[in-house]
């Protein structure tokens, strides 16, 4: 798989060895403070949005429903459609994510000029949902184009610890402001708008524009501790899944999504479970994504090091585990033990499949590729987590979740099969 | 990179300084409403039409001054007085606040959840709210309601009804996604009416406290409102897949679950209250496209809906007090 060097480094520069020492990209750590920053604006609106809703213009929970369930399927669409745009013209990864920040940025405008009219709110959560739809893809694939193959484990593991720092300071932020200015919504929305914009403003001054992929493909001397696998020539267009390996490693991601159950039933189990004061609810979430964040990084260098097959199906492990636990006596250390192993499955399976399906793809169809892998991957989690809503349903909470576990353990036996070996790349 | 780094520099400066000018001008300006206590003269001793007085966001009676406390939702019954207020700041939380006639707090109760519905029985024994609960971002989005029923003979608080044993068409039912809203309750003091959701369907549901049990009695029945004779249930009925009017207010008689809609043709989302024994009061959205207004309408399917109060929400007709 070919690399090159974008971010500071000489092309002439020698290789330098793994392992431990070596500093992160530039650019990985841009978009990182770029998602972070990002993170932090869409955050402190999630959070604020349903009381500026339903208390400051007075709709009904059902409108509400409404308004905040749309378009949520298209975005999967729109995330396709990012993905080969960014790859179109050799690398406008830049271009394409920037834009979709930039919409989402600008949507939280959208919010304030609206007004409390139903229609311009629905426009400015449609732009914000479009934006996050488009940038995903060429966001991951210009990581995973901007470190080289051997360290996107421990690359990846940076930007996720980043983007959930910001995703953790948002409602933070968002209740600064709220204190401050007594409820005033607007105030949260203008900040958001503030903060939105400067992630923009940190991806156009510090992400290198088109550079991570060669203009003309398959010439670059390849370095010398990546793989030489790749024997057929790079496809240009489309057709991620026309590749075997690629196609095995989708396969895999899709099984194991379809046997999730979704994380609002695991902290509405926990929340049962423990007859948690309702007060406290939100803690759970939090307590799952502070063990993510100080995960995330060890996880990816142990990617790296081990293949990245070993972390991805040990944190699906991880997450059986995590259901097996919810089956147990209800209290504090089961609960606890819970929210950790969830961290873990976040940790050694997000970032880590990016970093394993990346160099899998050719840099010319990275971003195409990994936006099919992450809808795939999103659309089977829906579905699984649909599953356990009926079973639920039909059985109850715990044989639904005993089944849950049941097709965890056969999916993660299969994708143990499908997965390809650690040096397919 | 000097330059860029100076660039951003300045641009954070800029952002900064912006957002900060935009907070104290909102500081300045007074953030949203405050919450304040009733005044000492204001009280339900006075028969009449209290509600909410949406540009103060405090309690009325008509023809007087908003001088009651704050609340975003009100309900009054026998000797009690119930008021939903939303607590500042991030997550949303709900206080319910019990009153005795001259307004004096008797309990306060802190939930999660943004105000929604709130009922007093006729004998002021029994009380029950509704908050609106959203899921916050790491959870799905979906929404989900909490409805809490206070027992004043006991002071046994049931926080959330959930939890009650649900019978649908006549099988046990179990569901992640149960949601109970918009309680009323019987002179009985025993029986209650709510809405129940499952499986993107709503129920009318009829719940029995002592026996802790709850079955569904009729579909597609929502905010139900029990008549003073405990006879007839006025509720909202989806009648439109149109998310901007979906709903028509509808009576149904419980003898014979017969139901006819009303006269009132617009969208009605609120639970409505009995007046009298003939007529209803609901709030609509306000004609100036701002906040809301009270109207009437004969429960028995005649006659035209008129203004009752414009600006205002949660009527509730107090009688006189028992000598």
């Amino acid at each position: 798989m070919m690399y090159l060097a974008t971010t500071g480094r000489r092309p002439d520069a020698p290789p330098r060895p793994a392992g431990v020492g070596r500093r992160v990209p530039g650019t990985v750590i841009a978009l990182g403070a770029v998602s972070l920053v990002t993170d932090v604006s869409s955050e402190m609106v999630t959070a604020v949005l349903p009381l500026y809703l339903v208390l400051g213009l007075g709709l009904s929970p059902l409108q509400f429903g409404f308004l905040d369930g749309l378009f949520n399927g298209a975005t999967a669409l729109v995330r396709l459609l990012g993905g080969r745009l960014a790859d179109r013209g050799g690398g406008r990864h830049r271009t394409v994510a920037g834009v979709g920040y930039l919409l989402s940025a600008l949507s939280r405008l959208g919010l304030l000029l609206a007004g409390g009219a139903a229609g311009g709110i629905a426009a400015a959560l449609t732009a914000d949902r479009l934006g996050k739809g488009v940038r995903t893809a060429p966001r991951d694939a210009l990581i995973s184009l901007s470190a080289p193959p051997e360290d996107l484990g421990r690359a990846f593991g940076v930007h996720r610890a980043m983007d959930t720092t910001g995703a953790m300071l948002g409602p933070l932020v968002a209740f600064v402001v709220l204190w401050a200015t007594a409820d005033a919504y607007d105030a949260v929305f203008v900040v958001s708008f503030a903060v939105g914009l400067l992630g923009v403003l940190v991806l156009v001054l510090f992400v290198p524009a088109g550079a991570a992929v060669p203009a003309v493909p398959a010439v670059v001397p390849k370095p010398a501790r990546t793989k030489p696998a790749r024997t057929k020539p790079a496809r240009r267009r489309g057709g991620a899944l026309r590749d075997p390996v690629f196609r095995r490693v989708v396969t895999a991601a899709a099984l194991l999504g379809a046997a999730t159950i979704g994380d609002s039933f695991v902290y509405l189990l926990l929340q049962r479970g423990l007859d948690l004061p309702p007060v406290l609810f939100p803690l759970l979430p939090l307590g799952a994504a502070a063990c993510y964040l100080l995960l995330a990084v060890p996880a990816g260098r142990i990617a790296d090091r081990a293949g990245r097959r070993v972390p991805f199906l040990c944190g699906h492990g991880a997450l059986l585990a995590a259901y097996l636990t919810l089956m147990l006596a209800p209290g504090w250390p089961a609960a606890v033990l819970t929210l950790v192993l969830l961290g873990v499955f976040y940790a050694a399976t997000d970032g880590v499949l990016m970093a394993l399906a990346g160099p899998v793809l050719p840099p010319e169809g990275r971003a195409g590729g990994l936006a099919v892998l992450q809808t795939g991957q999103a659309l089977a989690r829906l579905v699984g987590a649909a599953g356990f809503g009926a079973a639920w349903t039909w059985w109850g909470p715990r044989p639904a979740l005993a089944v849950s576990a049941l097709a965890l353990a056969a999916a993660l036996a299969a994708a143990w099969r499908i997965l390809p070996g650690r040096e397919v790349a | 990179m000097k330059a860029r780094s100076t660039v951003l520099v300045l641009a954070v400066l800029v952002l900064l300084g912006g957002s900060l000018g935009y907070v104290l001008h909102a500081r300045q300006r007074g953030g949203g409403p405050q919450l304040v206590a009733a005044e000492s003269s204001f009280s339900l001793n006075e028969p009449g039409l209290y509600y909410r007085d949406t540009a103060t966001g405090r309690v009325a009676r008509s023809q007087g001054a908003p001088d009651g406390p704050s609340c975003a939702r009100f309900y009054a019954a026998g000797d009690r007085a119930l008021c939903l207020r939303a607590l500042p700041g991030v997550p949303a939380r709900t206080q319910a606040v019990v009153y005795d006639r001259r307004f004096t707090e008797l309990q306060t109760v802190t939930v999660p959840g943004i105000p929604n519905r709130a009922r007093v029985s006729a004998s002021g024994q029994l009380l029950s709210w509704t908050t609106f609960a959203v899921g916050d971002s790491y959870a799905a989005g979906t929404f989900s309601t909490r409805t809490s029923i206070l027992d004043l003979r006991t002071g046994y608080l049931v926080k959330s009804i959930e939890s009650v044993p649900l019978t649908v068409g006549g099988t046990r039912h179990h569901a992640a996604d149960v949601n109970y809203w918009g309680v009323t309750f019987a002179a009985d003091d025993n029986r209650f009416y709510a809405t129940v959701s499952t499986g993107g369907r709503t129920h009318l549901v009829e719940g029995d406290l002592r026996a802790w049990t709850a079955r569904t009695l009729r579909e597609n029945v929502e905010c139900p409102s029990l008549s003073p004779d405990g006879t007839r249930i006025a509720f909202k009925k989806k009648v439109s897949a149109d998310p901007a009017a979906p709903w028509r207010l509808h009576v149904l008689e419980l003898d014979g679950m017969r139901e006819h809609p009303l006269a009132e043709s617009r969208s009605v989302d609120d639970q409505a209250a009995w007046l009298d024994g003939e007529t209803l009061g609901y709030a609509l959205p306000g004609r100036d496209g701002k906040g809301t207004d009270v109207w009437a309408v004969p429960a028995d399917g005649g006659g035209a809906p008129h203004l009752l109060v414009p600006g205002g929400s949660s009527p509730v007709a107090v009688p006189a007090a028992p000598a």
